[in-house]
């Protein structure tokens, strides 16, 4: 095992175990808290996988704004706290298990039956360098439809958070 | 040489599953939000890793696509729950059953 190996196994304990301790918080400040450290540990997988450019994107857009809106969201909101009974919501779970534990055994037996899927990953680095040219060479077009996906988003936000929406009934007479 | 090529697409698996749990069973709006998050970024990770496989950009390029649509999705799905409390008063999706579906 080599030490590239260490660091792969340890990095996935590290991201499987705080998005689990993500999702089952009751508190959301403590979960988006887990899941900026299962970010950060992923934007380090990203790095060993050879890809320093979509690490540091990862770190910043991931880590940084994505979860710094919800942060800010969740203490914006007034989340009302839920007392559910144990029973009902373990039937809640139910559903949701079964169905995980069969898709997990499915995608299992399907990756480690696929040819190659036991061959080991060689190292390797693609310089943000290289990485830019390759996108804008050949992937320019689908980079001005995300550049217009954002503007969209941007322009749907602002939609969204006018400050007062208007009600249906509070405006008789304005279409004549 | 660090691992073989199924560890990765596996620990990918995991954590998509994980997020599709995430997002079926929490109640929170936020939640759910935060569950389609781990899903797409597990997504990206699969990329990553068959990048590096066969040794072709095209997996890293796709991620940064992911990059753009999750970011819009986040910025656009919290603007709606903002919205939805102030009207509703909750961000409990089963307080809303305006529709008595």
């Amino acid at each position: 095992m080599t030490l590239y190996a260490v660091i792969f196994y340890l990095l996935a304990i590290i991201i499987l175990v705080a998005t689990v301790l993500a999702i089952t918080r009751r508190v959301l400040v403590h979960s988006v808290v887990y899941l900026i450290v299962s970010f950060l540990a992923t934007g380090l997988l990203f790095y060993l996988l050879g890809a320093p450019f979509l690490a540091a994107l990862e770190v910043i857009i991931y880590a940084g704004a994505i979860m710094v809106l919800f942060l800010f969201i969740v203490m914006t909101l007034v989340v009302e706290e839920r007392q559910q009974k144990g029973l009902e919501s373990f039937w809640r779970w139910i559903p949701a298990i079964v169905l995980g534990v069969i898709s997990f055994f499915v995608a299992g037996v399907l990756i480690f039956e696929a040819p190659g899927s036991r061959e080991t990953l060689p190292t390797g680095m693609a310089t943000p360098a290289a990485f830019g040219q390759f996108i804008f060479k050949n992937y320019w077009f689908p980079v001005e439809i995300a550049s217009f996906l954002l503007l969209i988003g941007l322009v749907g936000t602002l939609y969204l958070g006018r400050q007062k929406p208007k009600e249906a009934g509070n405006q008789p007479e304005d279409k004549t | 040489m660090i691992v073989p090529y199924g560890n990765v697409l596996l620990l990918a698996v995991i954590l998509f599953l994980l997020g599709a749990v995430c997002a079926l069973t929490r109640r929170n709006l936020l939640m759910i939000l935060i569950g389609v998050e781990i899903m797409l970024n597990a997504a990206g990770l699969a990329f990553v890793g068959a990048s590096l496989k066969w040794r072709l950009l095209d997996g890293q390029a796709f991620v940064l696509f992911i990059f753009a649509v999750a970011a819009s999705e986040v910025a656009v799905g919290l603007a709606l729950i903002v919205y939805s409390q102030h009207r509703t008063g909750s961000v409990n999706a089963d307080h809303y059953n305006l529709m008595k579906g």
